[in-house]
């Protein structure tokens, strides 16, 4: 067997997924938690390009391409709003940053 | 070949992302985070888009990863610190979890038991010539878009990182 099936990636890209909510749910650094969005956000990328692979089509890795941007223009904007954040609260945890609950 | 090469990467990628959600200190994570994205721009040239190998290797694990470890550097971001979770979390977080991941892989499983395997070459319409064509044509709308859209998070993170000036 010379051949990936193509559910192994996926299988992947799942796995990744899961452990991306597993870190966005259980840390308490924001930092830590923003990268857990990224995470997942590489995991759905790899399932875009597994599905390009099958349909033997470029739509999927367009579709890459347009993640990766808006990726880095949410990672531009929201470490912008942690250093706003740890500006004003001198804290880094969550459960600190909590004022929209009372 | 090409199985032992995926093996060697997806089992990289998900130690990596363990060690990502495992570790206290930010740094930890940050270089984790790296070692995923690293391994899977070599997943993507496997599967024939090397110009988003090449994306992921520049954008993420290059640009977006050094504004993380510049913003850690900059808070001073030490170890976190753990607090006691309620029961009910302690109790149920690791099985859902786990449950969530192996229905997710099971359902794969289903949707494609014999599916075309993925071989090294087997598809060459990821060169930066077919995505460059795709993206100038058929996509250049979007394209577009997109542009205004980084512009406005330039803006948007000069306008919140600067200082207050009245």
């Amino acid at each position: 067997m010379s051949e990936v099936p193509i559910a192994w990636f996926l299988v992947l890209s799942a796995v990744l997924f899961a452990l991306g909510v597993a870190g966005f749910l259980f840390r308490r650094n924001i930092i830590t938690v923003f990268m857990s969005i990224e995470l997942m956000l590489n995991a759905v990328n790899l399932s875009f390009v597994t599905f390009s692979y099958q349909f033997k089509q470029v739509n999927g890795n367009l579709y890459t391409f347009f993640v990766m941007v808006v990726a880095a223009a949410e990672a531009a904007v929201g470490l912008a709003i942690i250093l706003t954040v740890f500006k004003n609260r001198s804290t880094l945890n969550i459960d600190e940053v909590n004022s929209m609950k009372d | 070949m090409d199985v032992i090469l995926f093996l060697v990467f997806a089992v990289i990628a998900v130690v990596c992302a363990v060690n990502v959600v495992l570790q206290k200190h930010p740094i930890s994570s940050a270089i984790s985070l790296i070692g995923v994205m690293g391994s899977l721009a070599v997943l993507y040239l496997l599967l024939g888009a090397e110009f988003i190998a090449a994306a992921q290797v520049i954008v993420y694990a290059g640009a977006v990863m050094v504004l993380f470890v510049f913003v850690i550097m900059l808070l001073n971001a030490g170890e976190e610190v753990r607090r006691g979770r309620s029961f009910m979390a302690q109790l149920l977080g690791m099985p859902l979890l786990v449950a969530f991941a192996g229905l997710m892989a099971w359902f794969v499983n289903r949707l494609y038991p014999e599916s075309t395997g993925v071989h090294f070459g087997g598809f060459t319409g990821g060169t930066p010539l077919a995505v460059g064509r795709a993206l100038f044509t058929r996509y250049l709308l979007p394209f577009e878009v997109t542009s205004i859209l980084v512009l406005i998070a330039i803006v948007g993170a000069i306008v919140l990182g600067r200082k207050e000036m009245d």
